[in-house]
Protein backbone atom coordinates (compact mmCIF):
# COMPACT_ATOMS: atom_id res chain seq x y z
CA UNK A 1 0.00 0.00 0.00
CA UNK A 2 2.67 2.58 0.89
CA UNK A 3 4.70 1.90 -1.82
CA UNK A 4 1.71 2.49 -4.39
CA UNK A 5 1.44 6.02 -2.46
CA UNK A 6 5.02 6.60 -2.31
CA UNK A 7 4.57 5.72 -6.51
CA UNK A 8 1.47 8.00 -6.76
CA UNK A 9 2.91 10.88 -4.89
CA UNK A 10 5.86 10.58 -7.11
CA UNK A 11 4.29 10.78 -9.98
CA UNK A 12 2.48 14.27 -9.17
CA UNK A 13 5.67 15.86 -7.97
CA UNK A 14 6.97 14.91 -11.63
CA UNK A 15 3.78 16.50 -13.02
CA UNK A 16 4.20 19.28 -10.76
CA UNK A 17 0.77 19.33 -9.45
CA UNK A 18 -0.38 18.73 -5.58
CA UNK A 19 -3.57 20.04 -5.13
CA UNK A 20 -5.03 22.22 -8.08
CA UNK A 21 -6.02 25.27 -5.77
CA UNK A 22 -2.20 25.24 -4.17
CA UNK A 23 -0.80 27.47 -7.04
CA UNK A 24 -3.35 30.38 -6.51
CA UNK A 25 -3.72 30.00 -2.33
CA UNK A 26 0.18 30.83 -2.65
CA UNK A 27 -0.41 33.21 -5.19
CA UNK A 28 -2.96 35.51 -3.68
CA UNK A 29 -1.40 37.47 -0.96
CA UNK A 30 1.28 38.46 -3.11
CA UNK A 31 -0.66 39.36 -6.57
CA UNK A 32 -3.69 40.83 -3.95
CA UNK A 33 -0.45 43.30 -2.97
CA UNK A 34 0.36 44.22 -6.05
CA UNK A 35 -3.04 45.09 -7.27
CA UNK A 36 -3.89 47.33 -4.70
CA UNK A 37 -0.52 49.42 -4.23
CA UNK A 38 0.66 49.04 -8.27
CA UNK A 39 -2.31 48.09 -10.27
CA UNK A 40 -4.63 50.27 -8.76
CA UNK A 41 -2.82 53.48 -8.26
CA UNK A 42 -1.86 53.56 -11.72
CA UNK A 43 -5.59 53.28 -12.83
CA UNK A 44 -6.29 56.17 -10.36
CA UNK A 45 -3.15 57.97 -11.64
CA UNK A 46 -4.92 58.04 -14.94
CA UNK A 47 -8.13 59.38 -13.43
CA UNK A 48 -6.30 62.14 -12.08
CA UNK A 49 -4.53 63.12 -15.17
CA UNK A 50 -7.60 64.23 -16.60
CA UNK A 51 -8.89 66.17 -13.49
CA UNK A 52 -9.06 70.35 -13.67
CA UNK A 53 -9.34 72.18 -10.75
CA UNK A 54 -12.40 72.31 -8.63
CA UNK A 55 -14.69 75.39 -8.65
CA UNK A 56 -13.84 76.01 -4.85
CA UNK A 57 -10.36 76.70 -5.78
CA UNK A 58 -9.02 75.55 -2.89
CA UNK A 59 -5.75 74.15 -3.14
CA UNK A 60 -5.30 70.78 -4.22
CA UNK A 61 -8.62 69.99 -5.01
CA UNK A 62 -9.88 68.85 -8.61
CA UNK A 63 -12.69 66.94 -10.21
CA UNK A 64 -12.75 64.88 -12.84
CA UNK A 65 -13.51 66.25 -16.26
CA UNK A 66 -11.96 63.83 -18.58
CA UNK A 67 -10.06 66.80 -19.73
CA UNK A 68 -7.47 64.92 -22.18
CA UNK A 69 -5.85 68.15 -23.41
CA UNK A 70 -3.91 67.97 -19.84
CA UNK A 71 -1.83 65.73 -21.86
CA UNK A 72 -0.84 68.77 -24.11
CA UNK A 73 -0.30 71.46 -21.87
CA UNK A 74 2.10 69.03 -19.68
CA UNK A 75 4.36 67.90 -22.47
CA UNK A 76 4.48 71.59 -23.80
CA UNK A 77 4.98 72.88 -20.58
CA UNK A 78 8.12 69.97 -19.92
CA UNK A 79 9.08 69.34 -23.73
CA UNK A 80 12.32 70.31 -22.92
CA UNK A 81 13.11 68.25 -19.96
CA UNK A 82 11.79 65.64 -21.39
CA UNK A 83 13.85 65.40 -24.65
CA UNK A 84 16.86 65.82 -22.07
CA UNK A 85 15.80 62.85 -19.64
CA UNK A 86 15.66 60.95 -22.66
CA UNK A 87 19.28 61.89 -24.47
CA UNK A 88 21.01 61.45 -21.22
CA UNK A 89 19.88 58.05 -20.47
CA UNK A 90 20.59 57.11 -23.80
CA UNK A 91 24.38 58.45 -23.24
CA UNK A 92 24.54 57.37 -19.31
CA UNK A 93 23.20 53.92 -20.99
CA UNK A 94 25.90 53.73 -24.01
CA UNK A 95 28.70 54.77 -21.55
CA UNK A 96 27.22 52.26 -19.20
CA UNK A 97 27.62 49.44 -21.70
CA UNK A 98 30.97 50.60 -23.38
CA UNK A 99 32.31 50.20 -19.66
CA UNK A 100 30.62 47.33 -18.65
CA UNK A 101 30.91 44.95 -21.95
CA UNK A 102 34.74 44.27 -20.97
CA UNK A 103 34.35 44.11 -17.41
CA UNK A 104 31.38 41.28 -17.64
CA UNK A 105 33.52 39.14 -19.92
CA UNK A 106 36.80 39.96 -18.11
CA UNK A 107 35.11 38.15 -14.66
CA UNK A 108 33.09 35.90 -17.04
CA UNK A 109 36.36 34.41 -19.03
CA UNK A 110 39.54 35.82 -17.43
CA UNK A 111 38.86 35.61 -13.65
CA UNK A 112 39.52 31.66 -12.83
CA UNK A 113 38.60 31.46 -9.80
CA UNK A 114 38.25 34.94 -8.63
CA UNK A 115 34.69 34.45 -10.40
CA UNK A 116 32.53 35.08 -7.22
CA UNK A 117 34.78 37.59 -5.52
CA UNK A 118 34.62 40.07 -8.14
CA UNK A 119 30.92 39.66 -8.91
CA UNK A 120 30.55 40.86 -5.08
CA UNK A 121 32.80 43.39 -5.92
CA UNK A 122 30.53 44.52 -8.99
CA UNK A 123 27.97 45.14 -6.82
CA UNK A 124 29.16 46.19 -3.83
CA UNK A 125 28.84 49.98 -4.72
CA UNK A 126 25.32 49.22 -3.67
CA UNK A 127 26.01 48.83 0.14
CA UNK A 128 26.25 52.19 0.55
CA UNK A 129 23.81 54.76 0.13
CA UNK A 130 22.70 55.37 -3.62
CA UNK A 131 22.89 59.14 -2.00
CA UNK A 132 26.38 59.49 -0.70
CA UNK A 133 27.74 57.97 -3.49
CA UNK A 134 26.15 60.74 -5.84
CA UNK A 135 27.46 63.46 -3.59
CA UNK A 136 30.80 61.73 -3.65
CA UNK A 137 30.97 62.36 -7.05
CA UNK A 138 30.23 65.93 -6.69
CA UNK A 139 33.39 66.28 -4.28
CA UNK A 140 35.44 64.08 -7.29
CA UNK A 141 34.53 66.28 -10.09
CA UNK A 142 34.48 69.59 -7.47
CA UNK A 143 36.81 72.70 -8.04
CA UNK A 144 38.98 71.11 -5.37
CA UNK A 145 39.20 67.46 -6.38
CA UNK A 146 41.48 65.53 -8.07
CA UNK A 147 39.89 65.34 -11.93
CA UNK A 148 39.52 69.19 -11.69
CA UNK A 149 43.01 69.79 -10.85
CA UNK A 150 44.65 67.11 -13.19
CA UNK A 151 42.86 69.16 -16.13
CA UNK A 152 44.04 72.49 -15.17
CA UNK A 153 47.41 71.05 -14.39
CA UNK A 154 47.26 70.39 -18.52
CA UNK A 155 45.77 73.14 -19.41
CA UNK A 156 42.45 71.35 -20.94
CA UNK A 157 40.35 73.36 -17.95
CA UNK A 158 41.12 77.04 -17.77
CA UNK A 159 41.53 78.12 -13.86
CA UNK A 160 37.94 79.65 -13.79
CA UNK A 161 36.61 76.43 -15.40
CA UNK A 162 34.68 73.32 -13.18
CA UNK A 163 32.87 70.36 -14.01
CA UNK A 164 30.34 69.88 -11.34
CA UNK A 165 26.77 71.89 -12.18
CA UNK A 166 26.89 70.52 -15.60
CA UNK A 167 25.31 68.23 -18.12
CA UNK A 168 29.02 66.05 -17.56
CA UNK A 169 28.15 66.17 -14.11
CA UNK A 170 24.90 64.86 -14.28
CA UNK A 171 25.66 61.96 -17.07
CA UNK A 172 28.75 61.16 -15.23
CA UNK A 173 26.76 60.37 -11.98
CA UNK A 174 23.66 58.59 -13.59
CA UNK A 175 26.57 56.48 -15.68
CA UNK A 176 28.15 55.16 -12.45
CA UNK A 177 24.88 54.52 -10.26
CA UNK A 178 23.25 52.25 -12.69
CA UNK A 179 26.44 50.52 -13.80
CA UNK A 180 25.87 47.16 -11.91
CA UNK A 181 22.34 46.98 -13.20
CA UNK A 182 24.52 46.70 -17.00
CA UNK A 183 27.17 44.48 -16.00
CA UNK A 184 24.97 41.81 -14.00
CA UNK A 185 22.83 40.81 -16.98
CA UNK A 186 25.83 40.94 -19.52
CA UNK A 187 28.06 38.63 -17.58
CA UNK A 188 25.02 36.74 -16.98
CA UNK A 189 24.61 36.02 -20.80
CA UNK A 190 28.31 35.74 -21.41
CA UNK A 191 29.00 33.39 -18.57
CA UNK A 192 25.92 30.98 -20.35
CA UNK A 193 28.05 30.72 -23.62
CA UNK A 194 30.16 27.56 -24.21
CA UNK A 195 33.58 27.79 -24.47
CA UNK A 196 33.63 25.05 -26.99
CA UNK A 197 31.77 27.23 -29.17
CA UNK A 198 34.62 29.93 -28.89
CA UNK A 199 36.99 26.81 -29.58
CA UNK A 200 34.99 25.86 -32.92
CA UNK A 201 35.17 29.19 -34.19
CA UNK A 202 38.46 29.28 -34.03
CA UNK A 203 39.03 25.75 -35.48
CA UNK A 204 37.41 27.01 -38.34
CA UNK A 205 39.90 29.62 -38.30
CA UNK A 206 38.34 32.77 -37.51
CA UNK A 207 40.67 35.24 -35.58
CA UNK A 208 39.66 36.74 -32.33
CA UNK A 209 38.19 39.84 -33.73
CA UNK A 210 36.07 37.63 -36.06
CA UNK A 211 34.96 35.38 -32.94
CA UNK A 212 33.76 37.86 -31.16
CA UNK A 213 31.65 39.83 -33.61
CA UNK A 214 30.13 36.53 -35.40
CA UNK A 215 30.07 34.56 -32.24
CA UNK A 216 30.35 35.93 -28.56
CA UNK A 217 28.43 39.45 -29.28
CA UNK A 218 25.38 37.73 -30.91
CA UNK A 219 25.32 35.09 -27.94
CA UNK A 220 25.69 38.13 -25.43
CA UNK A 221 22.81 39.69 -27.16
CA UNK A 222 20.20 39.15 -24.40
CA UNK A 223 22.48 40.32 -21.58
CA UNK A 224 23.01 43.40 -23.79
CA UNK A 225 18.77 43.88 -24.20
CA UNK A 226 18.13 43.22 -20.61
CA UNK A 227 21.17 45.79 -19.44
CA UNK A 228 20.76 48.53 -21.54
CA UNK A 229 17.18 47.91 -20.27
CA UNK A 230 17.59 48.33 -16.73
CA UNK A 231 20.02 51.23 -17.11
CA UNK A 232 17.81 53.37 -19.46
CA UNK A 233 14.57 52.56 -17.52
CA UNK A 234 15.87 54.08 -13.90
CA UNK A 235 18.24 56.55 -15.73
CA UNK A 236 15.01 57.96 -17.39
CA UNK A 237 13.04 58.41 -14.25
CA UNK A 238 16.08 59.70 -12.30
CA UNK A 239 16.54 63.41 -10.58
CA UNK A 240 18.67 62.93 -7.93
CA UNK A 241 21.89 63.25 -10.39
CA UNK A 242 20.05 66.17 -11.79
CA UNK A 243 19.29 67.93 -8.89
CA UNK A 244 22.42 66.67 -6.81
CA UNK A 245 25.09 67.31 -10.17
CA UNK A 246 23.52 69.63 -12.20
CA UNK A 247 22.21 73.39 -12.72
CA UNK A 248 19.11 74.51 -13.23
CA UNK A 249 19.46 74.03 -16.89
CA UNK A 250 19.78 70.30 -16.54
CA UNK A 251 16.57 69.61 -15.36
CA UNK A 252 14.96 66.33 -16.33
CA UNK A 253 11.17 65.02 -16.31
CA UNK A 254 11.32 63.64 -13.00
CA UNK A 255 12.38 67.26 -11.31
CA UNK A 256 9.72 68.19 -13.55
CA UNK A 257 6.83 65.64 -12.00
CA UNK A 258 8.44 65.98 -8.65
CA UNK A 259 8.14 69.79 -8.31
CA UNK A 260 4.71 69.76 -9.62
CA UNK A 261 3.48 67.01 -7.33
CA UNK A 262 5.31 68.81 -3.78
CA UNK A 263 5.59 72.57 -4.90
CA UNK A 264 3.23 73.81 -6.97
CA UNK A 265 0.48 70.50 -6.09
CA UNK A 266 -0.89 70.62 -9.72
CA UNK A 267 -1.68 66.75 -9.35
CA UNK A 268 -3.11 66.07 -12.93
CA UNK A 269 -0.26 67.56 -14.71
CA UNK A 270 2.16 65.47 -12.77
CA UNK A 271 -0.11 62.01 -13.39
CA UNK A 272 -0.01 62.82 -17.15
CA UNK A 273 3.75 63.52 -17.57
CA UNK A 274 3.90 60.40 -15.37
CA UNK A 275 2.04 58.83 -18.31
CA UNK A 276 4.08 60.05 -20.66
CA UNK A 277 7.22 58.89 -19.48
CA UNK A 278 6.03 55.71 -19.21
CA UNK A 279 4.88 55.41 -22.78
CA UNK A 280 8.02 57.05 -24.16
CA UNK A 281 9.69 54.68 -22.37
CA UNK A 282 7.46 51.67 -23.56
CA UNK A 283 7.82 53.24 -26.90
CA UNK A 284 11.38 52.72 -27.35
CA UNK A 285 12.07 49.56 -25.16
CA UNK A 286 9.17 48.00 -27.53
CA UNK A 287 11.23 49.43 -30.31
CA UNK A 288 14.44 48.53 -29.38
CA UNK A 289 13.36 45.06 -28.07
CA UNK A 290 12.11 44.22 -31.88
CA UNK A 291 14.99 45.41 -33.29
CA UNK A 292 17.56 43.29 -31.49
CA UNK A 293 15.36 40.27 -32.22
CA UNK A 294 15.29 39.08 -28.26
CA UNK A 295 11.67 39.24 -27.97
CA UNK A 296 10.82 36.33 -25.41
CA UNK A 297 13.60 38.07 -23.55
CA UNK A 298 10.34 40.06 -21.60
CA UNK B 1 58.03 41.91 -25.17
CA UNK B 2 56.11 44.77 -22.92
CA UNK B 3 53.86 46.00 -25.67
CA UNK B 4 52.78 42.00 -26.14
CA UNK B 5 52.12 41.59 -22.04
CA UNK B 6 49.98 44.31 -22.54
CA UNK B 7 47.65 43.46 -25.47
CA UNK B 8 47.43 39.94 -23.95
CA UNK B 9 46.05 41.42 -20.75
CA UNK B 10 44.22 44.21 -22.29
CA UNK B 11 41.02 43.19 -20.96
CA UNK B 12 42.09 42.61 -17.53
CA UNK B 13 43.16 46.05 -17.51
CA UNK B 14 40.83 47.43 -18.76
CA UNK B 15 38.61 45.04 -15.63
CA UNK B 16 41.38 46.90 -12.98
CA UNK B 17 40.85 50.55 -14.20
CA UNK B 18 36.87 49.83 -14.10
CA UNK B 19 37.08 48.32 -10.36
CA UNK B 20 39.13 51.52 -9.81
CA UNK B 21 36.19 53.57 -11.19
CA UNK B 22 33.31 51.48 -9.28
CA UNK B 23 35.20 51.79 -6.11
CA UNK B 24 36.71 55.74 -6.04
CA UNK B 25 33.24 57.12 -4.64
CA UNK B 26 33.32 54.44 -1.80
CA UNK B 27 36.54 55.28 -0.79
CA UNK B 28 35.87 59.33 -0.86
CA UNK B 29 33.08 58.11 1.04
CA UNK B 30 35.18 56.59 3.68
CA UNK B 31 37.80 58.77 3.55
CA UNK B 32 35.70 61.84 4.55
CA UNK B 33 34.32 59.83 7.62
CA UNK B 34 37.38 60.59 9.09
CA UNK B 35 37.08 64.29 8.62
CA UNK B 36 37.38 66.81 10.81
CA UNK B 37 34.28 68.66 8.83
CA UNK B 38 32.22 71.65 10.39
CA UNK B 39 29.57 72.13 8.96
CA UNK B 40 30.25 70.81 5.74
CA UNK B 41 31.89 68.01 4.68
CA UNK B 42 32.95 68.89 1.16
CA UNK B 43 36.56 69.60 1.40
CA UNK B 44 39.14 67.67 3.53
CA UNK B 45 40.17 69.47 6.89
CA UNK B 46 42.29 66.64 8.58
CA UNK B 47 41.74 63.59 10.11
CA UNK B 48 40.08 62.40 13.07
CA UNK B 49 38.19 59.26 14.73
CA UNK B 50 35.69 61.74 16.66
CA UNK B 51 32.85 61.19 14.20
CA UNK B 52 33.25 57.35 14.10
CA UNK B 53 33.66 57.97 18.31
CA UNK B 54 29.88 59.55 18.12
CA UNK B 55 28.32 58.46 14.98
CA UNK B 56 24.83 59.84 16.44
CA UNK B 57 26.80 63.40 17.16
CA UNK B 58 24.86 65.23 14.26
CA UNK B 59 20.95 66.00 15.22
CA UNK B 60 18.30 63.29 13.22
CA UNK B 61 20.91 61.00 11.58
CA UNK B 62 20.38 58.51 14.29
CA UNK B 63 16.73 58.61 14.12
CA UNK B 64 16.70 58.69 10.41
CA UNK B 65 18.91 55.81 10.47
CA UNK B 66 16.54 54.41 12.69
CA UNK B 67 13.65 54.66 10.62
CA UNK B 68 14.94 53.29 7.79
CA UNK B 69 16.55 50.35 9.70
CA UNK B 70 12.75 49.59 10.81
CA UNK B 71 10.89 50.22 7.25
CA UNK B 72 13.45 47.98 6.07
CA UNK B 73 12.94 45.43 8.51
CA UNK B 74 9.46 45.10 7.98
CA UNK B 75 9.38 45.40 4.17
CA UNK B 76 12.11 42.76 4.07
CA UNK B 77 10.12 40.18 5.80
CA UNK B 78 6.50 40.90 4.00
CA UNK B 79 8.03 41.14 0.83
CA UNK B 80 9.92 37.67 1.23
CA UNK B 81 7.15 35.88 2.46
CA UNK B 82 4.89 37.27 -0.50
CA UNK B 83 7.37 36.99 -3.03
CA UNK B 84 9.07 33.32 -2.22
CA UNK B 85 5.13 32.20 -1.84
CA UNK B 86 4.61 33.30 -5.78
CA UNK B 87 7.89 32.18 -6.38
CA UNK B 88 6.96 28.39 -5.41
CA UNK B 89 3.73 28.62 -7.47
CA UNK B 90 5.45 29.50 -10.70
CA UNK B 91 8.51 27.70 -10.07
CA UNK B 92 6.48 24.32 -8.91
CA UNK B 93 2.99 24.54 -10.36
CA UNK B 94 1.20 24.84 -13.37
CA UNK B 95 -1.59 26.54 -13.57
CA UNK B 96 -3.94 28.99 -16.00
CA UNK B 97 -2.94 32.54 -15.83
CA UNK B 98 0.53 31.86 -15.74
CA UNK B 99 2.04 34.90 -18.30
CA UNK B 100 -0.10 37.36 -16.40
CA UNK B 101 1.16 36.58 -13.42
CA UNK B 102 4.66 36.84 -15.07
CA UNK B 103 3.74 40.06 -16.53
CA UNK B 104 2.31 41.59 -13.26
CA UNK B 105 5.65 40.85 -11.40
CA UNK B 106 7.50 42.24 -14.36
CA UNK B 107 5.82 45.46 -15.14
CA UNK B 108 6.70 47.08 -11.33
CA UNK B 109 10.56 46.72 -12.17
CA UNK B 110 9.82 48.22 -15.52
CA UNK B 111 8.23 51.42 -13.96
CA UNK B 112 10.45 54.21 -13.22
CA UNK B 113 10.26 54.74 -9.56
CA UNK B 114 9.07 58.65 -9.98
CA UNK B 115 5.82 56.97 -11.43
CA UNK B 116 5.62 54.31 -8.16
CA UNK B 117 5.91 56.55 -6.02
CA UNK B 118 4.00 59.90 -7.85
CA UNK B 119 0.99 56.95 -8.28
CA UNK B 120 1.11 55.80 -4.45
CA UNK B 121 1.24 59.13 -3.17
CA UNK B 122 -1.85 59.96 -5.32
CA UNK B 123 -4.22 57.33 -4.09
CA UNK B 124 -2.84 57.72 -0.21
CA UNK B 125 -4.10 61.25 -0.74
CA UNK B 126 -7.69 60.55 -2.55
CA UNK B 127 -8.46 57.62 -0.07
CA UNK B 128 -7.63 60.69 2.61
CA UNK B 129 -4.77 58.42 3.87
CA UNK B 130 -1.32 60.90 5.00
CA UNK B 131 1.60 60.06 4.11
CA UNK B 132 4.04 58.34 6.81
CA UNK B 133 5.66 55.37 8.32
CA UNK B 134 2.89 52.81 6.65
CA UNK B 135 2.56 54.11 3.78
CA UNK B 136 6.59 53.91 3.42
CA UNK B 137 6.25 50.19 4.32
CA UNK B 138 3.72 49.10 1.67
CA UNK B 139 5.39 51.18 -1.07
CA UNK B 140 8.89 49.34 -0.59
CA UNK B 141 7.03 45.85 -0.15
CA UNK B 142 5.43 46.81 -3.54
CA UNK B 143 8.56 47.06 -4.98
CA UNK B 144 10.93 44.08 -3.34
CA UNK B 145 8.25 41.67 -3.65
CA UNK B 146 8.97 41.15 -8.03
CA UNK B 147 12.78 40.78 -6.74
CA UNK B 148 11.86 38.64 -4.26
CA UNK B 149 10.41 36.40 -6.84
CA UNK B 150 13.02 36.71 -9.63
CA UNK B 151 16.03 35.51 -6.93
CA UNK B 152 13.71 32.86 -5.60
CA UNK B 153 12.15 31.71 -8.54
CA UNK B 154 16.10 31.53 -10.28
CA UNK B 155 16.94 29.18 -7.52
CA UNK B 156 13.70 26.63 -7.79
CA UNK B 157 14.80 26.57 -11.21
CA UNK B 158 18.16 25.36 -10.34
CA UNK B 159 16.90 22.70 -8.12
CA UNK B 160 17.62 18.56 -8.97
CA UNK B 161 13.59 17.54 -8.77
CA UNK B 162 14.99 13.75 -7.96
CA UNK B 163 16.08 15.13 -4.51
CA UNK B 164 12.37 15.51 -3.87
CA UNK B 165 11.37 12.12 -5.43
CA UNK B 166 14.29 10.75 -3.48
CA UNK B 167 12.49 11.91 -0.20
CA UNK B 168 9.28 11.03 -1.49
CA UNK B 169 10.57 7.39 -2.57
CA UNK B 170 11.97 7.54 1.48
CA UNK B 171 8.11 7.86 2.91
CA UNK B 172 8.42 11.26 3.73
CA UNK B 173 5.13 13.08 2.55
CA UNK B 174 4.57 15.92 0.83
CA UNK B 175 4.88 18.52 4.09
CA UNK B 176 7.76 16.71 5.35
CA UNK B 177 10.14 17.06 1.64
CA UNK B 178 8.74 20.44 1.63
CA UNK B 179 10.02 21.23 4.81
CA UNK B 180 13.14 18.55 5.13
CA UNK B 181 14.13 18.57 1.54
CA UNK B 182 13.04 21.91 -0.63
CA UNK B 183 12.90 24.47 1.92
CA UNK B 184 16.40 24.31 2.67
CA UNK B 185 17.72 24.23 -0.61
CA UNK B 186 15.52 26.70 -1.46
CA UNK B 187 16.96 28.84 2.05
CA UNK B 188 20.37 30.71 0.23
CA UNK B 189 18.08 31.87 -2.45
CA UNK B 190 15.22 32.97 -0.36
CA UNK B 191 18.12 34.38 2.27
CA UNK B 192 19.82 36.22 -0.94
CA UNK B 193 16.19 37.84 -2.03
CA UNK B 194 15.92 39.16 1.30
CA UNK B 195 19.06 40.80 1.27
CA UNK B 196 18.03 42.42 -2.15
CA UNK B 197 14.98 43.36 -0.96
CA UNK B 198 16.74 44.67 2.30
CA UNK B 199 18.90 46.90 -0.10
CA UNK B 200 16.48 48.12 -2.33
CA UNK B 201 14.42 49.05 0.83
CA UNK B 202 17.20 50.90 2.84
CA UNK B 203 18.76 52.71 0.03
CA UNK B 204 15.20 54.01 -1.87
CA UNK B 205 14.92 57.53 -2.07
CA UNK B 206 12.58 58.61 -4.89
CA UNK B 207 10.02 56.64 -3.66
CA UNK B 208 10.21 56.97 -0.37
CA UNK B 209 10.33 60.63 -0.37
CA UNK B 210 6.64 61.01 -2.10
CA UNK B 211 5.26 58.46 0.54
CA UNK B 212 6.69 59.29 3.64
CA UNK B 213 5.55 62.76 4.89
CA UNK B 214 7.48 64.28 7.75
CA UNK B 215 9.17 61.30 8.35
CA UNK B 216 13.11 60.89 7.75
CA UNK B 217 14.57 58.10 6.38
CA UNK B 218 18.75 57.96 5.88
CA UNK B 219 18.72 58.29 2.62
CA UNK B 220 16.02 61.28 2.89
CA UNK B 221 18.13 62.77 5.68
CA UNK B 222 21.31 62.85 3.28
CA UNK B 223 19.44 64.67 0.36
CA UNK B 224 17.78 66.98 3.22
CA UNK B 225 21.34 68.04 4.20
CA UNK B 226 22.88 67.85 0.75
CA UNK B 227 21.44 71.59 0.41
CA UNK B 228 23.25 72.73 3.66
CA UNK B 229 26.25 70.18 3.84
CA UNK B 230 26.21 66.14 4.57
CA UNK B 231 27.41 66.12 8.49
CA UNK B 232 30.58 63.37 8.03
CA UNK B 233 28.21 61.27 10.64
CA UNK B 234 26.57 59.85 7.38
CA UNK B 235 29.71 58.72 5.98
CA UNK B 236 30.54 57.16 9.10
CA UNK B 237 26.69 55.20 8.67
CA UNK B 238 26.89 54.90 4.80
CA UNK B 239 30.67 53.43 5.43
CA UNK B 240 29.43 51.15 8.43
CA UNK B 241 26.33 50.05 6.60
CA UNK B 242 29.06 49.25 3.24
CA UNK B 243 31.54 46.82 5.40
CA UNK B 244 28.23 45.08 6.90
CA UNK B 245 27.06 44.20 4.04
CA UNK B 246 29.97 42.97 2.24
CA UNK B 247 31.18 41.19 5.57
CA UNK B 248 27.86 39.48 4.97
CA UNK B 249 27.55 38.54 1.81
CA UNK B 250 31.93 37.64 1.63
CA UNK B 251 31.21 34.93 5.01
CA UNK B 252 27.78 33.77 3.28
CA UNK B 253 30.36 32.68 0.37
CA UNK B 254 32.85 31.46 2.36
CA UNK B 255 30.24 28.96 4.16
CA UNK B 256 29.03 28.18 0.51
CA UNK B 257 32.44 27.03 -0.22
CA UNK B 258 33.10 24.92 2.86
CA UNK B 259 29.44 23.09 2.53
CA UNK B 260 30.64 22.38 -1.26
CA UNK B 261 33.62 20.96 -0.48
Amino acid sequence: MAFIAAVTKRSSIARGIKRPSTPYLLLIPGLAWLFLFFVYPLINLASTSTQTPAASGEIGAYVQSFRFANYFDAISGAKEQFIRSIIYALIATVIALAISYPLAYAIAFKSGKWKNLLLVLVVAPFFTSFLLRTIAWKQILGDQGPVVTVLRFLHILSPQAGLTASAFAVVTGMTYNFLPFMTLPLYASLERIDPRVLEAAGDLYANAITTFRKVTFPLSMPGVVAGTLLTFIPAAGDYINATLLGNPRTKMIGNVIESRFFEIVDYPTAAALSFLLMAAILVLVAVYVRRSGTEELV
Amino acid sequence: MIRRWFSKNLIKIYAFLAFVYLFIPIAYTMAFSFNDAGKSNLTWRGFTFKNWQNPCGAPEVCSALGNSLKIGFLATTIATILGTMIAFALGRHRFRGRSTVNLLIFLPMATPEIVLGASLLAMFLNLGINPGFWPTVIAHVMFCISFVVVTVKARIASLDPKLEEAAMDLYADEMETFRRVTLPLVAPGIFGAALLAFSLSFDDFIITNFNSGTLTTFPKFVYIASARGIPAQANVIGSSMFILALTIVLAGQLVNRRKAR
